[in-house]
């Protein structure tokens, strides 16, 4: 019998053969963490050994509340600085990186074959590469620092294939958000999600990184693509060192295998107050939006920030709405900059804010009051996540979102395009 | 082994009814947080939960957030353990690494009701009760490990004590 690829990657790092459902114990490749390194710390220092014990295993990208907005986050802030620096921890990111889940690929950490935790949830978008790459909780992250070990099961897989082509206003974010909608929020919880088909091969970096992130909103453990020619390509010049790409065997053994025809897809928005509460765009059109976020971990990609840009170009925001444009690391801000993305956005009136993770979890730059409605392009939508719990938050793709902009209210992109 | 008494709910027990968001950035003491588990879901349970009480709950207890303390509130609580169809899967891990004994039987979530007596052996892989004894997969050495060390801290204070040093 075939193994999938999470199989192979996570056998390579115990040493021995695994299959689903065993619990093996690996040293990572990587360990992430953000802003909430500080309450990591203040476990670490618990377990009463002075020093991590691989550094160089650590990495640390400032990207939730950046810059701080309160003087407890800048005490944060310092306090992880501090440790760095006494740790000797040199894969550090302050606030002018960006969100870390863009940083790490293009930072070269997230590459084929690599097992990278994190603490956290949307750890599972360096599947993109062909990592193994999952979410774990602060405890067990302290532990990990102090042993450099973890304690995997390893997941059974199930492989969503993907056929045809997106029509033009459609995208990775909709097909997420469609998937999530048909089959619901635990759909593959604990398993590895593999995207796989023709399709996934003509998916960009980008999208596969879309779809790898929302894998967590499936419950999954990992989401990933195989690696191929369009990853290796991405990876030239940002891969820290050599990588051995790994793919499931023809005959690999799958828990449960969906189809997804991409040519039939329509624009998706998730309603409040669930990731699954998903309906086409014709179902919610008109509701009247008050801002709309475009940016995260999920979609503030420079292809995301273009396809927005295509939308508003010589059109201007709704009077209404506040579009909060939040590009997803300071390398897609400088190349979004550069090309005149941004002034397209900027001058139809978005408010272009630094690289973060901005109002997507509530803490500062955006958030709602009772009563408002949000089109964002992150990644939950749950009572209360971006302000009041009385506000209401639809995900959408970075093309819906813009449409709803420029109309003030929830809009089908396809017109403009 | 003292049998407990059995806690019921149903499906997607999620982290904010599990331990409330409002207290989830205060930093509060294992009694404080006690009195908090499950407050937006049965008010009932901190006031009447004793020592070896267990939850039996439907599919995807713990979905959400990827907080500790809606496991550890559960812990100070005094439960014994978490039965359900099937966990979050940050959850399992965070009620593993904090010494919330967390197992997954069908059986016992189709035939347990509230205010059932019953035990659970942990080595045999059983869940004793009047309704019946019902076998669940134990969960394996290295887990359990953790599980009797009280959580990964000290299971990893303890492993690191014995070991000899790391290499400089």
């Amino acid at each position: 019998m075939g193994k999938t690829l999470t199989e192979k990657v996570l056998g390579l790092k115990a040493g021995k053969d695994v299959q689903a459902g065993e619990v093996i114990t690996v040293s990572p490749d990587y360990v992430l963490s953000h802003d909430n390194s500080a309450a990591i710390i203040q476990e670490f220092r618990k377990i009463g050994v002075k020093k991590v014990r691989a550094p160089e295993k650590i990495v640390i990208v400032l990207d939730h509340i950046v810059p701080a907005s309160e003087e407890k986050y800048a005490q944060n802030h310092k306090t992880i600085r501090e440790f760095v620096a006494e740790q000797g921890i040199e894969n550090f990111f302050d606030i002018n990186f960006g969100i870390c889940h863009q940083v790490l690929p293009e930072q070269g950490f997230a590459v084929p074959g690599k097992v990278i935790v994190g603490s956290d949830s949307h750890t599972p978008s360096y599947g993109a590469l062909g990592a193994f790459a999952t979410g774990i909780g602060r405890t067990e992250t302290a532990c990990t620092w102090a042993t450099d070990e973890i304690w995997l099961r390893v997941p059974e897989t199930m492989r969503i294939d993907l056929a045809g082509r997106l029509s033009a206003g459609v995208s990775a974010k909709d097909l997420s958000l469609k998937i999530i909608g048909d089959h619901g929020a635990e759909m593959a919880n604990y398993k590895a999600v593999e995207f796989a088909g023709p399709a996934a091969k003509e998916l960009s970096v980008g999208a596969r990184l879309t779809l790898a992130n929302m894998s967590a909103e499936m419950g999954a453990k990992n989401g990933y693509f195989a690696p191929d020619e369009k990853a290796f390509e991405w990876l030239k010049g940002r891969a820290r060192g050599p990588f051995q790409p790994v793919a499931s065997d023809p005959d690999a053994l799958f828990e449960s295998v969906l189809a997804y025809d991409l040519s039939v897809l329509e624009p998706q928005l998730a309603c409040p107050h669930t990731v699954d509460n998903v309906k086409p765009v014709g179902e919610v059109e008109g509701k009247p939006v008050h801002q709309v976020l475009i940016g995260t971990c999920t979609n503030g990609r420079l292809e995301d920030l273009d396809e927005a840009a295509r939308i508003v170009k010589d059109r201007q925001i709704h009077p209404r709405v506040r579009a909060l444009v939040i590009p997803a690391s300071w390398e897609v801000y400088r190349e979004a900059l550069k090309s005149g993305t941004l002034a397209v956005l900027a001058d139809a009136g978005c408010v272009i804010l630094n690289s973060g993770c901005g109002p997507c979890l509530g803490a500062h730059e955006g958030l709602l009051a009772a009563g408002e409605v949000c089109v964002s392009t992150s990644n939950r939508n749950f009572r209360g996540r971006m302000g009041h719990r009385d506000s209401e938050i639809y995900l959408a793709s970075p093309a819906t979102a813009a449409a709803s902009a420029i109309e003030g209210k929830i809009a089908d992109p396809r017109r403009y395009l | 082994m003292s049998a407990g008494k059995v806690w019921k709910y149903g499906d997607n027990v999620n982290t904010d009814v599990l331990y409330p968001g409002r207290y989830t950035y205060q930093i509060l003491s294992p009694e404080e947080m006690a009195k908090h588990a499950l407050e937006d879901l049965d008010p009932d349970f901190a006031a009447n939960v004793r020592p070896g009480d267990i939850i039996v709950a439907g599919k995807n207890f713990g979905c959400g957030s990827s907080r500790e303390q809606a496991a550890a509130c559960l812990k100070y609580a005094g439960l014994k353990a978490v039965v359900a169809r099937s966990f979050g899967r940050i959850y399992f891990r965070n009620a593993i690494n904090l010494g919330l004994p967390v197992v997954q039987s069908e059986e016992a979530c189709d035939s347990l009701e509230r205010g059932d007596e019953a035990e659970i052996d942990f080595a045999r892989g059983e869940i004793r009760s009047p309704r019946g004894t019902f076998r669940f997969l134990p969960l394996p050495e290295s887990v359990i490990g953790i599980l009797q060390a009280g959580g990964l801290l000290e299971y990893t204070k303890k492993k690191l004590a014995s070991a000899v040093p790391p290499k400089s």
